[in-house]
C-alpha cells in the first residue's frame, strides 16, 4: 500500500467504528476540501452509502457558490443533508460583516454557538426534503453523540495534540489537559451522559495529502479552489469577510498538488488566510476549546 | 509515491524531547515560514531565553509551565521520505498521552540527559515501548556540552541503559551522542563525533510492511445491509491485521466456527481489489449467508487458527484513576470484540522504572502487572509470540481505556468467575422449611425451567405461550415470561449498557432459580442465545432442572399447524424426564 492507502485505511477503520459505536452519529460538512473528502471516505466505508446525516452549519456569510455546491452534491448523492444556523444574531446584525462585533465574537456566536444547538436539537434544523428539491424544518430534535468532524492535525498547534475520538462535555468544551487515551486502534467510544464524541478520521492527513487524494479519486471541489484567470485562488475556504484568496496560477488539481509539493506554498501555513487566527495569540485554540471544529 | 514513517519521541521529563523535534525542524528547513522569528519575537516580549521546544508546546498551557501536557503531532520530510514526529509528554502526569503517542510510531528515540543520565522514565518509556510492540529505536543522549562533549560520559550511559534494555529484550539500532540546542549531531555532524546524526538514524529506520507472510487475521468490524436504492449486499467489513486474503479462498469464522467462501471484494470507485493485505481496510461477501455478529474473527480454513478462550495470561499496563481491582466487571475490547472482563488473579505487578517486582492485591495507576483475565463469553485472539496485533486488548473502566495489555498465555477452565459466584450463591441460600418433596406431592409434578431459543423471535414467544397454556389447563403451576416484560422490568436499567445481554442472561437464571425453587415450571423465550448462554443459564438454575427446546428443530415458517405437535413433543419429554406425570395411565 502507498501513503494515501494507508491514510484511506485508517480513515476508513475510524469511520466504521464510529459508526458501530454511536447511535445517534452525524458528519460536519464544512463544503471545504477536507470536509468533502471526508464524505468521499464515507462512501468509501460504506460502500457508497452515508448511512448518517451531514450537518452544515450555515454563517450565511459563506461564499454563495459554496452552498450550491453543496446542495447540489446533496441532491446528487442522494444525502441525508441537514444545516442549522443561529438565526437570532443573524437577524439582529450581531455580526463582524455588519459592524458591531469583533471577528472572534462572530466566529463563536455564528459557528460554535450555532453548532452547539444545532447538534443538541433546541434550535431548529433545516433537512434536504429530496422530493421537493428544497429544505423542510427537520422533525427529529435528537442530540447527536458522536460528531464526525475534518480537522487535521498540521493545520495548527491545538488540532496537533487531538485525538481521533474526543471527549466534549455538554456545554461542548474541551479540556485538552485531560484526555483520555488511545492505544494501538482502541479508541474512546465510550461516553458518559450528557457528553458526546468528536471524531477526527482526518487527523494525519496533510494539505498536500488531501490534494493528492482528490486528484487520485477525482473528488469534485468547489471552484473557488483554482485560479479563474485572475492569478488568484482560494487555499482554504470560510466566510467572505475572513477569508482571503491567495495569489496562485494553480487552475486545477494536479497544478495545486504541484504547488503545495514544491512551489511557493512549501513553507506557508494553510490558515495564514485565515483572518481570526491572528487575533489574541491562541485565536483557534481558544475557539476550540469552546467548541469550535 | 514517497514513504511516510510515524517516530515517537520519548525520554525523561526535561531530558530534551521537544528541543529534539524543534531542531530536526528548523535544520531540515521544515518549519514553516516566519514560526521561528515568530515564536522568538514571542520570548523577547516575555523575557524568556528562546528554546526550540516552544516551537511544539502549542498550547497556551504548555507554553505557560514549559513543558509538554500532550503529544503532538509534527509533519516534515526528508530526500528520503515523510515523517510524521510525534512529541510524547516525558512527566509521570502525562503518561497516558505518552502512550497514547507512542501507540501510532512505526518506531522511536529515546532522549536520555548526558548530565541526570538514566533516571525513571527513560527506563518506564523504554519498557513500554517493548509492550507496545515498537522495536526500533535510537536513543539519543542530550546535552553533550554539558558532560564537556566527553565521550566516556556518553559511553557510560550507553553501557548503563543498554544493559536494562538488554533484560526486557529491546535491541536499539544506535546510540548517538548530540547536543540539540547548539545543533550538534541532530542534522548536522559535529567535528567531536564520527557516527551517524539523529536524522540519519531516521532515515535508517525500516518501513514494516506489515506481517504479510503470518497466518490471515480479520477482526470482524460490523456486517452492513445497506437497502437504499435496491442495494442488497450483505458485506462483511473490517481492517486486516496480518496475513493475505484472495477471492475463493475457504475461511472460517472464531469463535463461531462458521465456514464459506469469499466471494467479492466489494468497493465504491476505483478498481476492485483482488487480495487484502495487512493494515488494509475491506469489504467482502461471501457465498453462503452468514448469521454473524461483529467481534468475530476471520481466517483462513486451513491455517493456523487463533485461540478461543475466556481465560487468558497477560501483561497489562493500567492507567485508569482508580486501580484495577478483583471480581469487577469491566469492558474488555479484544480485536473487534467486546464482553465482560473479570481481573480474577495477580501474578506479579512490576515497577517498570525500576523492574523489581511485588505482590499486591490490586494494579494501581502506571503499574505494569501480569495477571489473568477472564471473560463472560470465549474471544479468539493470538499470543504475543506468535501474532502481536491480535494480542492485543484494552480495558475500559468508568468510559475510559484504563488499561492496556497483551496476551502471553491462553487458560483452559472457563467461567471460575460464574462458578465462584454460584458456589457462594448456594452457601448462603435460605433454604425453604418446605422441602422439595412435599411441594411436588402436593403440586402433582416436579419443577423444571424450560428456556425457548431459535433464530425467530416470534416463533419463541408463540411456542413458550401455547406451553404454558397447555400446562396449566392440566392444573399444573406454570408461568411464562416474555423477553419484553423483562426488558421493560427487571431489565430496565440494564439497557444499552456494554454487558446489557450478559446481564440480561444473568438476571433470567437467578430469576429461574427463585421461580423452580418455588415449585413451579418456569417457561422464558431467549431468541437467538447461543451455546455460552444456555450454559451460564443452566449454571445459574443450578441445583434446579433446565430443558431447551430449539425452535429451529421443532418448528419452522413453512410448517405453522405443527405448533401443536411442537407442544406435544415438549410434554412427551417432560413425561420422559418424570417432571410431569403421565396422564394416559
Amino acid at each position: 500500500m502507498d501513503h494515501l492507502e494507508k491514510l484511506e485505511s485508517k480513515s476508513v477503520h475510524i469511520l466504521r467504528e464510529a459508526y458501530r459505536e454511536f447511535k445517534s452519529l452525524c458528519m460536519l460538512w464544512s463544503i471545504g476540501k477536507d470536509s468533502t473528502v471526508l464524505l468521499w471516505l464515507a462512501r468509501k466505508a460504506f460502500f457508497g452509502h452515508v448511512p448518517f446525516p451531514l450537518v452544515h452549519i450555515d454563517t450565511h456569510c459563506k461564499i454563495p457558490e459554496m452552498i450550491q455546491y453543496r446542495d447540489q452534491l446533496a441532491l446528487e448523492w442522494r444525502l441525508n443533508m441537514i444545516y442549522g444556523e443561529n438565526a437570532e444574531a443573524i437577524q439582529q446584525k450581531r455580526t463582524f460583516p455588519d459592524g458591531t462585533v469583533d471577528r472572534l465574537t462572530c466566529c463563536r456566536s455564528l459557528k460554535s454557538e450555532a453548532l452547539r444547538h444545532t447538534l443538541s436539537g433546541e434550535w431548529p434544523r433545516y433537512r434536504m426534503e429530496h422530493a421537493l428539491k428544497k429544505y423542510v424544518p427537520d422533525e427529529s430534535r435528537e442530540s447527536y453523540t458522536g460528531v464526525i468532524v475534518g480537522v487535521r492535525a498540521d493545520e495548527e498547534g491545538s488540532r496537533s495534540k487531538e485525538r481521533y475520538f474526543s471527549r466534549r462535555d455538554k456545554d461542548s468544551e474541551w479540556d485538552i489537559a485531560e484526555q483520555p487515551p488511545e492505544v494501538w486502534t482502541y479508541y474512546k467510544t465510550d461516553f458518559a451522559p450528557g457528553t458526546h464524541v468528536r471524531v477526527h478520521p482526518l487527523l494525519d492527513w496533510t494539505e498536500l495529502n488531501i490534494w493528492e487524494y482528490i486528484e487520485r479519486e477525482t473528488i469534485p471541489v468547489v471552484p473557488l479552489y483554482f485560479n479563474q484567470g485572475n492569478g488568484r485562488r482560494y487555499r482554504s475556504l470560510g466566510c467572505w469577510p475572513c477569508t482571503n484568496p491567495v495569489e496562485s496560477d494553480a487552475r486545477n488539481v494536479a497544478e495545486i498538488v504541484a504547488e503545495l509539493r514544491t512551489g511557493k506554498f512549501v513553507r506557508i501555513a494553510e490558515r495564514a488566510g485565515r483572518a481570526q487566527d491572528q487575533e489574541d495569540g491562541g485565536g483557534l485554540e481558544t475557539l476550540r476549546r469552546d467548541g469550535y471544529m | 509515491m514517497r514513504d511516510q514513517l510515524n517516530v515517537v519521541m520519548v525520554g525523561h521529563v526535561d531530558h530534551g524531547k521537544s528541543t529534539v523535534i524543534g531542531r530536526l525542524l528548523a535544520d531540515t528547513h521544515s518549519l514553516p515560514e516566519g514560526k521561528l522569528a515568530s515564536v522568538k519575537e514571542f520570548c523577547r516580549r516575555n523575557a524568556r531565553p528562546f528554546e526550540y521546544a516552544f516551537l511544539l508546546d502549542a498550547l497556551k498551557e504548555e507554553q505557560a509551565q514549559g513543558i509538554t501536557i500532550d503529544a503532538a503531532r509534527c509533519f516534515f520530510k526528508t530526500s528520503n521520505r515523510d515523517y510524521i514526529l510525534i512529541d510524547a509528554p516525558g512527566h509521570v502526569e502525562f503518561l497516558k498521552n505518552m502512550i497514547t503517542g507512542a501507540s501510532r510510531a512505526d518506531a522511536a528515540v529515546l532522549v536520555i540527559d548526558a548530565q541526570e543520565g538514566v533516571q525513571e522514565n527513560s527506563r518506564r518509556h523504554g519498557y513500554l515501548l517493548s509492550l507496545l510492540g515498537i522495536r526500533q529505536l535510537v536513543v539519543v543522549v542530550n546535552k553533550m556540552d554539558l558532560a564537556g562533549r566527553r565521550l566516556d560520559a556518553f559511553e557510560k550511559i550507553k553501557r548503563e541503559y543498554g544493559a536494562f534494555l538488554q533484560q526486557i529484550g529491546v535491541h536499539p539500532k544506535a546510540y548517538v551522542p548530540a547536543c540539540a540546542r547548539d545543533g550538534e549531531n541532530i542534522a548536522v555532524r559535529a567535528d567531536w563525533y564520527v557516527g551517524p546524526t539523529v536524522l540519519e538514524c531516521l532515515d535508517a529506520f525500516d518501513k514494516d510492511a506489515g506481517p504479510f507472510q503470518a497466518s490471515f487475521r480479520m477482526p470482524v468490524q460490523d456486517i452492513y445491509k445497506f437497502t437504499a436504492a435496491g442495494d442488497d449486499r450483505r458485506i462483511i467489513a473490517g481492517t486486516v491485521q496480518s496475513g493475505i486474503l484472495r477471492c475463493g479462498d475457504e475461511v472460517t469464522f472464531f469463535p463461531s466456527n462458521k465456514t464459506s467462501r469469499v466471494k467479492t471484494f466489494e468497493h465504491f470507485n476505483g478498481q476492485a481489489p483482488v487480495e487484502a493485505g495487512p493494515s488494509q481496510a475491506v469489504g467482502l461477501t461471501f457465498e453462503d449467508e452468514l448469521y454473524l455478529r461483529p467481534g468475530e474473527m476471520l481466517c483462513k480454513t486451513g491455517e493456523p487458527g487463533p485461540h478461543v478462550a475466556s481465560r487468558f495470561r497477560a501483561n497489562l499496563f493500567w492507567l485508569g484513576r482508580s486501580p484495577l481491582i478483583f471480581h469487577k466487571r469491566y469492558k474488555i475490547k479484544i480485536n473487534s470484540a467486546q464482553a465482560v472482563a473479570e481481573m480474577t488473579e495477580i501474578r506479579q505487578v512490576l515497577d517498570a522504572a525500576v523492574l523489581s517486582s511485588t505482590k499486591k492485591t490490586c494494579v494501581d495507576r502506571h503499574d505494569v502487572a501480569e495477571c489473568v483475565f477472564e471473560t463472560a463469553k470465549p474471544v479468539a485472539f493470538d499470543l504475543t509470540s506468535e501474532l502481536e496485533t491480535t494480542a492485543r486488548f484494552v480495558i475500559v473502566d468508568q468510559f475510559e481505556i484504563a488499561g492496556a495489555g497483551i496476551i502471553l498465555e491462553s487458560l483452559p477452565g472457563r467461567h471460575v468467575a460464574l462458578g465462584d459466584h454460584i458456589s457462594h450463591r448456594e452457601r448462603e441460600w435460605e433454604g425453604s422449611v418446605i422441602s422439595r418433596v412435599s411441594r411436588e406431592a402436593q403440586y402433582h409434578h416436579k419443577s423444571k425451567f424450560i428456556a425457548i431459543t431459535g433464530s425467530s423471535d416470534p416463533l419463541c414467544r408463540i411456542l413458550g405461550s401455547a406451553l404454558e397454556k397447555t400446562l396449566f389447563a392440566r392444573d399444573f403451576k406454570t408461568y411464562y415470561l416474555g423477553p419484553a416484560s423483562l426488558k421493560s422490568g427487571l431489565d430496565a436499567d440494564v439497557e444499552s449498557s456494554f454487558d446489557e445481554w450478559d446481564e440480561t442472561i444473568r438476571r433470567l437464571g437467578e430469576l429461574a432459580r427463585i421461580i423452580t425453587d418455588s415449585g413451579q415450571i418456569f417457561i422464558s423465550a431467549i431468541p437467538n442465545a447461543d451455546l455460552d448462554d444456555i450454559a451460564a443459564l443452566k449454571a445459574l438454575n443450578a441445583p434446579n432442572e433446565i430443558m431447551v427446546v430449539n425452535t429451529d428443530d421443532l418448528l419452522n415458517d413453512q410448517n405453522v399447524p405443527s405448533l401443536e405437535s411442537a407442544v406435544r413433543t415438549i410434554c412427551d419429554q417432560l413425561i420422559k424426564e418424570t417432571i410431569i406425570p403421565d396422564y394416559s395411565i
